[in-house]
């Protein structure tokens, strides 16, 4: 799940003020939605000479972000966004995401079959996957021993582990681990399990060095923590940096994190959005982003074609497609949203 | 007469309009979003209600809000004394000196407010500067956690918002006329007296003020407590943070924010009423 940090935030708004100041000459005809940095600096480029189109790039920092500003306009202006799996099914829910006509993607063709299967949009009838993977525990190999195995290794850590270790900020994560180690849904409803969940993670609290989105592969890298809860994608980047930092899957299992492309219903040229797809998800293409960002892509064609040796370097890539539906995805939770809010601020507040 | 009405209207024009539109009408806009209610997807039903203030009441937000005004009275506290003490300080110091002074006290704000936390975490990680130091110079054991405490959120805000202090206690103490020092020396008071009966009173409106500053910009602060207290301290500006950016409940954040405008203006309104009633002490005292 990608979430940028605030130098990306900043360069994004620097960009985007620098479009409005340096207006083109000619109309854009396609308007994409995407954080900085998730597909080749040059795609845009390349769509627009294999196409003939005259696309644009505009950027947002956050999910809520871009969610914010198709709701306030209701779509227009923008004809694909970037969006993670929840985020894609709210747009379905309020009539905002057009039906995708997949006779004008060919390339769907070479995404898993598995990713045709996904259960927030099951045959991708409004949004196609662009990255997928899974949260787990990254952690340094040379400082822990045995290896963490469990949720609980990191709810509930070994005395040795204290203060070293550091958990994900955003609400929805931060409950999932609880609720993953329980064996429940990380969609859970039940408000005397989520109490329960919130209990262990009080608990857990105490235990922590920090609640970290952003740079917690930074804090293994450094040695301010051994054991932290991680996006897969992201322990890559601390991995990247030092061969001893590792990523596991707890037995228990992991949710399924999807960022999706949605062509929007407000869009004057679907057409050309389904084309941009299409053109995304050519094998060459859709590579860019495996071998660039370290996130697993959907795309078999393109995972097939990745190197041994990254694959070796960076075990996650390697996990099959068919593994990836073992995992539940995050979905919208609609008025339990509230308690999720609440009980995060009951955690955060403990003392 | 008529021609300076309409030059002063001309030149006010922009400082109103930048104020209506950027100030008060956002203000207003939060405001009356308090009263709607989250819609199911996280828009905004345009349905009034009082629950938002009813859930901020709740002892679990009233608590964090408690709490963010400790955390903000305890660094008002620090700053203020400290503050305070480098402001006499620098008054004290020969005249050619004093700009210099001030200058290095305010030379921080020169960089991002972001950057200024962040060399914080630079210092205080466990892999960082302060304990590198405390085991070079024979700590016994490992050094104490530093970083990710409330000490360190207190820290922060205390070192971010000093300025402020420092430079609203440093007129008046400036101003003081050092006659009225003299004569209390002369006429037997001792430094401690002189200073507890004269010059403190004559200067607390600058301390006031610059109290009041750093404490409504520590109780809504959020970047601080987020990064050197590791999200582990929530304070109430976490809390707007957090219904506006992640638990999309805007109209709840609505009503937070609007709380806290409400407590900040209180604030401010008593600080200016005390400043007047102190200058106006003042002003007879020295006709008087």
């Amino acid at each position: 799940m990608l979430m940028k940090s605030n130098s990306a935030r900043a360069n994004a708004a620097g960009i985007a003020a620098a479009a409005i100041f340096a207006a083109p000459g000619l109309a854009a005809d396609l308007v994409i939605s995407n954080w900085d940095g998730y597909m080749a600096a040059d795609a845009i480029e390349s769509f627009n000479e294999a196409t003939g189109n005259n696309a644009e790039l505009v950027l947002h920092g956050t999910n809520e972000e871009i969610m914010g500003k198709i709701m306030a306009s209701g779509g227009k202006g923008l004809d694909v966004a970037f969006v993670s799996s929840p985020f894609a099914e709210v747009l379905r829910n309020l009539g905002l995401a057009a039906e995708i006509d997949a006779s004008k993607i060919p390339n769907m063709s070479n995404l898993y079959p598995e990713a045709m299967m996904l259960e927030h949009d099951v045959g991708n009838k409004f949004s196609v996957p662009y990255a997928w993977g899974t949260t787990g525990l990254c952690y340094r190999s040379d400082l822990i021993q045995p290896a963490p195995e469990s949720w609980n290794d990191l709810l509930d850590p070994d005395e040795s582990l204290r203060g070293k270790t550091t958990m994900l900020a955003t609400d929805r994560w931060l409950l999932a681990a609880g609720l993953l180690a329980k064996g429940y849904s990380v969609n859970e409803t039940d408000i005397a399990k989520l109490e329960e969940v919130r209990d262990q993670l009080i608990e857990t609290k105490e235990t922590l060095l920090a609640y970290d989105d952003t740079t917690f592969y930074l804090k293994l890298v450094s040695g301010e923590a051994t054991l932290v809860h991680a996006w897969d994608g992201w322990c890559n980047f601390g991995i990247a940096e030092n061969s001893d930092i590792a990523y596991i899957v707890p037995a228990e299992g992991s949710d399924l994190w999807v960022d999706t492309m949605v062509v929007l219903e407000a869009s004057e040229n679907k057409d050309a959005a389904f084309a941009f797809i299409n053109f995304i998800l050519d094998a060459d293409n859709h590579q860019w982003a495996a071998e660039n960002i370290l996130y697993k892509v959907p795309n078999k064609a393109a995972m097939d074609a990745l190197p041994p040796e990254l694959i070796e370097a960076f075990p996650n890539m390697g996990y099959s497609a068919d593994s990836m539906l073992n995992y539940e995805q995050l979905r919208d939770v609609g008025e339990t949203q509230r308690d999720y809010a609440r009980i995060v601020s009951e955690i955060k507040a403990a003392q | 007469m008529r021609g300076t009405s309409l030059r002063s209207n001309a030149l006010m024009a922009p400082a109103v309009l930048w104020l209506g539109f950027l100030l008060i009408l956002p203000c207003a806009l939060v405001l009356a979003l308090s009263f709607f209610r989250r819609g199911i997807y996280g828009g905004v039903e345009y349905v009034l209600t009082l629950s938002n203030f009813a859930q901020a009441i709740d002892p679990l937000y009233a608590g964090i809000l408690l709490n963010s005004a400790r955390i903000a009275g305890i660094a008002t506290a620090i700053a203020v004394v400290i503050g305070y003490a480098a402001a006499y300080a620098i008054a004290s110091a020969p005249r050619r000196w004093q700009a210099v002074l001030l200058f290095f006290a305010v030379l921080p704000f020169w960089s991002n407010y972001l950057i200024r936390t962040y060399a914080w975490i630079v210092l205080l990680n466990s892999e960082g500067l302060i304990p590198l130091i405390l085991r070079w110079i024979g700590y016994p054991g490992e050094p104490p956690q530093l970083l990710y405490t409330e000490g360190a959120v207190i820290t922060g805000l205390v070192y971010n918002y000093l300025p402020f202090v420092i430079l609203a206690c440093y007129a008046p103490i400036l101003r003081l006329n050092p006659e009225l020092r003299e004569a209390s020396r002369d006429l037997g008071g001792s430094a401690i007296a002189t200073f507890l009966r004269i010059t403190l009173p004559l200067t607390l409106s600058g301390a006031a003020a610059g109290a009041v500053f750093v404490f409504v910009l520590s109780i809504g602060n959020f970047i601080t407590p987020a990064l050197l207290g590791g999200g582990r301290f929530q304070m109430v500006g976490n809390l707007v943070y957090h219904q506006f950016l992640s638990a999309n409940d805007w109209p709840f954040g609505s009503a937070l924010s609007a709380i806290l405008i409400a407590i900040m203006l209180l604030l401010l309104v008593a600080q200016a009423k005390a400043a007047e009633r102190a200058s106006g002490t003042a002003r007879s005292e020295s006709h008087g």
